[in-house]
């Protein structure tokens, strides 16, 4: 069933992030779609992720798609303006790609390029806006399309800000990504349950699917990595503690996950696995999780 | 209101001019003097530094505000050093570099770095505030830019990487929404945040941009 279909019809749903790597050797991506496929419902396609060069999100998505793993391609706004994101829109659908996940992308200077022009036209709300509008038939200048697209789009938050400001805001942003026509929402990694359930009460309203993100530790100086640079990540003490502990290190990572992903699944519809490197490591989570 | 500017390393200026022995120096009386990258002293001590690397400085000036016409006038009152030069550097932010230039036939270079439109923010810094974008939106957001201010020029609200209040993208900047979200609450706009936001219209920032003056 597709991603779609499973979340409209109130389904659990599982999804995984891919990251497309430098260079033209797709083995690996491939061995990863074949490994996920018939795990999970859908995978992401990271797109150009933290600013670094790599394969793209398109292509990548499509080679998924033939593989038989339903693809959500990631979507930035930080490399292309208007014109050139809605032809990759058109290219997408053309392509049968149906999921697109809106965002802002981060800023060039972090990544490996550091000096590129970064492009910033439009942003995640605006591009939903826009993604709606292609479905409806139209370009962003209101001109008529010959053929138009079907996209299920969706959006990110960050539910664990550190501030009531970051916090409110986030939840506006939330508001304002649905209005514009996001249909699911994938989260930053969450360590904590019980914030994250505090969270989704705030946004129950909203009506929209919520994926809780999972970013499986492989160690504790990871966990300490992220909660220093990471905005809206906060591993605590207690699992650091465990990790650093651990004999088995990716076992203990594997099982933290899984351990979450028991508590997450009953707070939200779905959760979003962002392996980071430890993509065929997906099916171990999942069969610790039960899932 | 400064146009910010900064000294280029003496060896790229070095670089622009290797090929000038006689130069005429040009400092600027107004921001560059403010900010020491072209005032009196400054000129003064790439005079000594070029005479160390063994240039001939056959003249030079501090102009009260070279982005102004009146850099014609000023010239005209030195042809003589000018004249003698193989070439003019130029200690002012690139406005004055390019109006010694209209009114000069020598090569002119840049001894400085423009950087930005600024003022005094954040105390002891100066903020860049506006990129001249156009079409001025600051209304909907508390009088604070994000266009300026938010690292990805953000109008539909927050990114959500804000750490302590401090951006994501760039640490050492206040996020400029939770400064726009601070402000609205204590005027009691919070509401203003619902506020849709159009995509920006960059058409307005199509470069070269050029207003006719009609005449008062
Ligand atoms: S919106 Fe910002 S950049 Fe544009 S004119 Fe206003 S202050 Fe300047
Ligand atoms: S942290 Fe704040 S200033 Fe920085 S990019 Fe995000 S919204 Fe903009």
């Amino acid at each position: 069933m597709s991603l779609q279909s499973s979340l409209e019809s109130g389904k659990f749903v599982i999804t995984a992030e891919v990251a497309p790597l430098k260079g033209t050797d797709t083995t690996e991506i491939i061995e990863v779609a074949e490994l996920l496929q018939g795990r999970i419902t859908a995978a992401n396609v990271t797109d150009q992720q933290s600013s670094v060069m790599r394969l793209g999100s398109l292509v990548v998505s499509y080679l998924l798609k033939e593989k038989g793993l339903e693809p959500v391609f990631q979507m930035t706004c930080r490399d292309r303006n208007r014109i050139a994101l809605q032809s990759d829109l058109l290219s997408a659908s053309v392509l049968g790609i149906k999921n697109v996940l809106a965002l802002t992308g981060d800023v060039a200077s972090l990544g490996d390029h550091p000096q590129a022009k970064p492009v910033f036209d439009l942003d995640s709300v605006l591009l939903l806006q826009v993604i709606r509008r292609l479905n409806e038939g139209y370009d962003m200048a209101g001109n008529e399309l010959k053929g138009k697209p079907s996209f299920f789009p969706g959006a990110v938050v960050n539910p664990g800000a550190d501030t009531e400001a970051a916090l409110e805001l986030q939840i506006i942003k939330m508001e304002k990504k649905v209005a514009a026509g996001a249909r699911f929402i994938q989260t930053q990694a969450i360590y904590d349950a019980d914030s994250f359930a505090k969270f989704m009460k705030r946004v129950e309203g909203f009506k929209v699917p919520v994926l809780a993100g999972v970013i499986p530790l492989k160690s504790a100086g990871m966990a300490r990595f992220m909660n220093k640079n990471v905005a809206g990540i906060l591993v605590p003490e207690h699992l650091i503690k465990k990790m650093n502990e651990a004999e088995n290190k990716t076992e203990t990572g594997i099982q933290i996950a899984a351990d979450l992903m028991k508590e997450l699944k009953d707070i939200c519809q779905g959760i979003h696995i962002m392996a980071i490197g430890w993509e065929k490591k997906v099916p171990q989570i999942l069969d610790a999780a039960g899932l | 209101m400064l146009m910010v500017t900064e000294q280029k390393p003496l060896a790229e200026v070095s670089q622009l001019i290797d090929k000038c022995h006689k130069v005429y120096l040009i400092g600027c009386g107004t921001c560059a003097t403010t900010l020491h990258t072209g005032g009196k002293s400054e000129v003064i001590e790439m005079k000594r530094q070029l005479e160390d690397a063994a240039k001939e400085i056959t003249g030079w000036m501090v102009i009260p505000t070279t982005c102004d016409t009146l850099t014609r006038e000023a010239l005209a009152e030195n042809t003589a050093a000018i004249e003698a030069a193989d070439c003019i550097l130029v200690m002012s932010c690139a406005l004055g570099v390019q109006m010694v230039a209209r009114f000069s036939d020598k090569p002119v270079y840049p001894a400085l770095n423009t950087l930005f439109l600024g003022m005094e923010g954040n105390p002891g810094f100066l903020n860049e505030a506006c990129i001249q974008c156009g079409e001025c939106v600051i209304g909907q957001y508390a009088a604070i830019c994000p266009v300026t201010t938010c690292a990805k020029g953000l109008l539909t609200g927050a990114c959500g990487g804000a750490r302590g209040g401090k951006c994501e993208q760039q640490p050492e900047h206040d996020c400029a929404w939770i400064l726009i979200y601070e402000r609205l609450k204590k005027l009691g706009m919070l509401d203003k945040l619902k506020e849709a936001a159009s995509p920006k219209d960059y058409s307005k920032m199509k470069r070269p941009r050029q207003l006719e003056l009609t005449p008062l």
